[in-house]
């Protein structure tokens, strides 16, 4: 049970260390991604892998070294889960089945982090440890990577579809930006009782005389990146609820922080990459006005605790930690689903009615408030570019957006873009809903029933990856649907983003003119706060209206 | 055709980056971390393992559990914690919570029952039993609870160790942690500390 003194000091804490913090490491960011330079370790890497990082590659290019990248990493995860057994550090597990396989190497793949298995159940240290982890960082640095071209394509002028190299933003991403701040973060985890180690799960005899297997593990390190790069997998079953993850109400303001550190951070670098500071300062506003409103219903959801079983008990405290409360249970959820993370500190699916659907919400955003890191930044300007068409319509203008002509192929782009991620939610919901194999996974029926279905195909195909833990999802259909949510809703998307990338490059930067809709004014983050919760809206309200609002009325 | 072939030249120089980012990210960074830990936080590194007298240690033969981890309790000289639905009650091995929603017939009646046994074994009105009493955590392994609870289980455990309230009362008092500068997350009790203390006292 929380209070609403501390519950607001605890918000102002974390904004005040944002805002100490984003403009400062977006400066930075924009300098990894545009510096010609390259370290001296970057060099001796580039050439021992053979690998041309001045290359300036078409968006065709860089495309396939992304799809060729994440191939491998698929291939490489899959194999890794499937003979695990065979390898040292398993802790005696077997094998990951097939089609589990499958949905987790595409889950870390993607920066999904949907997980079907009990992490303290299923996969040894070194799985972890070398197979999640590097995924974790790696997946990051794609998304990363990706909404660097984007930045890039929009500001440069004639350069014929070249955005930049994948294997010089991928490695700068890895190098400069996520390792040394993951160290550091680690470092303080274990401090404050994040566990790191390589033991095997040890007996202890407890004060009563019973006995207790304390689970140990690489946890720190991977909890670390967990956050930062917004995957979310968790190391243990109950991921950031677990003690061993999450030990103190310090880690769980530190772990929101670090998951919302790069998301936004990558909005400040954005405006500095085109030139302009004002059109990242937009950007991140409107991320900033969505999360904070999503903050805001959220903690009164649950601090408030409508519902049957909350109102009995007197508080909504079912799945939550007593370390943490109504309000640090909120805020986490908050931020967890309005990046594309999907670590939980509490269990969604014991939130309140309204609380839960507010998380769903979040997510069917298409994870740009403000998103996961370089996925959020991205989504948010093929948002920002269906506004001012929408404005242009309005008014008669032609639209554009940073000196580039939002023309007939750039809005076709676009609105594949925008329709992707929606029609894999829908159909997906409608493919788990009709098969009798969808059914059986659910733990509850009627409305919450729906819900626990509807969040899981919405957390894989916005890669999200949190889950209302009722659903049992480690079946062959499940794993199988899921999988193939996590996979287009990634991979559709990039494409599209990088052949808009490809078009914005390609085109002259024409200067604002006396018809251009200034794209830095409070009038323009309005606007496209307005259509992001438009989209949704028209998008999704039927479904919401037969599981969370059915049930928050009931 | 062509796309393919060029898709399979990336993917060999992608191979080449993801074995080159295992062996730094997948196996130099975590035993990176595994070394510092080891030096700066053995204790922390190792579980947070408290001993019968509550001493630090490192090793599991030596410990009564981790100062982390709540544990299964059917002593009535010791504190209770919360519900769990981890396993058959506070299993590290199965992390996790109900997942039960705010509507669930389960849950309501689980909440009522839970809600009765501890007014009866406290010699409470129903209505006085906080929130995290009846509810499970969710992961099942919640250390803490809040002072509410704790504070309802005095005058039982004063009787069965024949302790004085107040002298349970300062234990209580010793193993509570405010909000973190005053603002981060909850008071709460951290239950086997002070179960370890009551036995050393009584």
């Amino acid at each position: 049970m929380s209070s609403v003194v501390p519950a607001l000091g605890q918000i102002a804490v974390l904004v005040a260390a944002l805002v100490l913090a984003v403009p400062f490491l977006g400066r930075y960011l924009a300098h990894v991604y545009t510096s010609p330079r390259h370290l001296a370790v970057e060099r001796a890497s580039y050439r021992a892998l053979r690998l041309d990082p001045n290359a300036d590659q078409h968006w065709k290019a860089y495309a396939l070294s992304v799809l060729g990248f994440s191939l491998v990493g698929i291939l490489g995860l899959y194999a890794f889960g499937r003979l695990q057994d065979l390898l040292p550090l398993s802790l005696g597990f077997a094998g990951l089945p097939a089609d589990g396989a499958w949905n987790t190497a595409v889950s870390f793949v993607t920066n999904t982090n949907w997980q079907w298995y009990s992490g303290e159940a299923a996969t040894g240290h070194l799985f972890q440890m070398s197979g999640l982890t590097v995924q974790n960082f790696v997946s990051a640095g794609v998304g990363m990577a990706v909404a660097a071209a984007l930045a890039r394509g929009l500001a440069r002028n004639l350069r014929d579809g070249r955005v930049g190299n994948f294997w010089a933003d991928l490695v700068r991403t890895v190098v400069r930006v996520l390792l040394p701040i993951a160290l550091v973060a680690a470092v303080v985890l274990v401090l404050l009782g994040v566990v790191q180690n390589l033991l095997e799960p040890q007996t202890v005899h407890t004060l009563t005389g019973g006995t207790q297997d304390i689970t140990g593990g690489p946890v720190a390190s991977q909890e670390a990146i967990k956050e930062l790069g917004t995957n979310g997998g968790g190391f243990y079953n109950a991921n950031s609820a677990h003690p061993f993850e999450n030990p103190t109400p310090f880690t769980n303001i530190f772990e929101i922080f670090l998951l919302l550190l790069l998301p936004f951070a990558m909005a400040w670098a954005f405006g500095l990459i085109v030139g302009d500071r004002r059109q990242g300062g937009a950007v991140l506003a409107v991320m900033a006005l969505l999360l904070g409103v999503s903050i805001a219903l959220l903690t009164w959801a649950e601090m408030a605790g409508p519902g049957t079983a909350p109102g009995l008990a007197g508080g909504a405290m079912e799945g939550k930690e007593v370390r943490f409360g109504t309000a640090g249970s909120a805020l986490f959820g908050a931020a967890t689903t309005g990046t594309s993370t999907g670590a939980v500190n509490a269990m969604h699916d014991s939130f309140t009615a309204p609380g839960g659907g507010v998380a769903m919400f979040n997510m069917m955003l298409g994870e740009v408030a403000p998103g996961g890191v370089g996925s959020g930044l991205y989504g948010m300007l093929m948002l920002a570019v269906v506004t001012v068409f929408l404005a242009g319509l309005m008014v008669g203008r032609t639209p554009e957006y940073l000196g580039k002509k939002i023309g007939q192929r750039e809005i076709v782009l676009v609105a594949l873009y925008v329709l992707t991620t929606p029609l894999l939610v829908l159909a997906g919901i409608a493919v788990a809903i009709t098969a009798s194999q969808g059914l059986v996974g659910l733990q509850e029926s009627g409305p919450h029933g729906l819900s626990e279905a509807l969040y899981a195909v919405t957390s894989a195909s916005n890669n999200n990856g949190s889950a209302f833990g009722g659903l049992t999802s480690g079946t062959p259909f499940w794993n199988t649907l899921l999988g193939l949510c996590m996979l287009l809703g990634r991979f559709v998307p990039i494409v599209l983003v990088l052949a808009l990338a490809g078009r914005f490059s390609a085109q002259r930067r024409l200067p604002p003119g006396a018809g251009t809709l200034p794209t830095h004014r409070p009038l323009f983050v309005a606007l496209l706060s307005g259509v992001a919760l438009v989209v949704v809206g028209l998008t999704y309200v039927p479904v919401l209206v037969l599981g969370p609002i059915v049930e928050s009325l009931s | 055709m062509k796309d393919l072939y060029a898709l399979f030249r990336h993917s060999l120089a992608g191979l080449r980056v993801l074995v080159a980012a295992t062996l730094l990210v997948g196996v130099a960074y975590p035993l990176a971390v595994y070394g510092v830990a080891a030096v700066a936080a053995p204790w922390q590194s190792h579980g947070s393992l408290v001993t019968a007298t509550g001493a630090h240690t490192t090793d599991a033969d030596d410990a009564v559990g981790s100062a982390l981890l709540g544990q299964l309790t059917d002593d009535d000289r010791l504190f209770y914690n919360r519900p769990s639905a981890a396993g058959d009650g506070y299993d590290p091995l199965n992390s996790y919570g109900s997942n039960y929603g705010p509507e669930s017939p389960d849950l309501i009646a689980a909440i009522k029952e839970r809600k009765a046994e501890i007014a009866e074994r406290e010699g409470v009105d129903p209505a006085d039993v906080p929130p995290d009493a009846v509810t499970a955590s969710g992961s099942g392994l919640d250390p803490d609870i809040s002072e509410a609870y704790a504070d309802l289980q005095v005058p039982r455990v004063a009787a069965a160790t024949g302790l004085t309230e107040d002298a349970v009362r300062r234990l209580v008092a010793e193993h509570t942690s405010g909000r973190t500068w005053g603002v981060l997350g909850e008071p709460r009790v951290n239950v086997l500390e002070l179960n370890i203390a009551v036995l050393a006292g009584s």
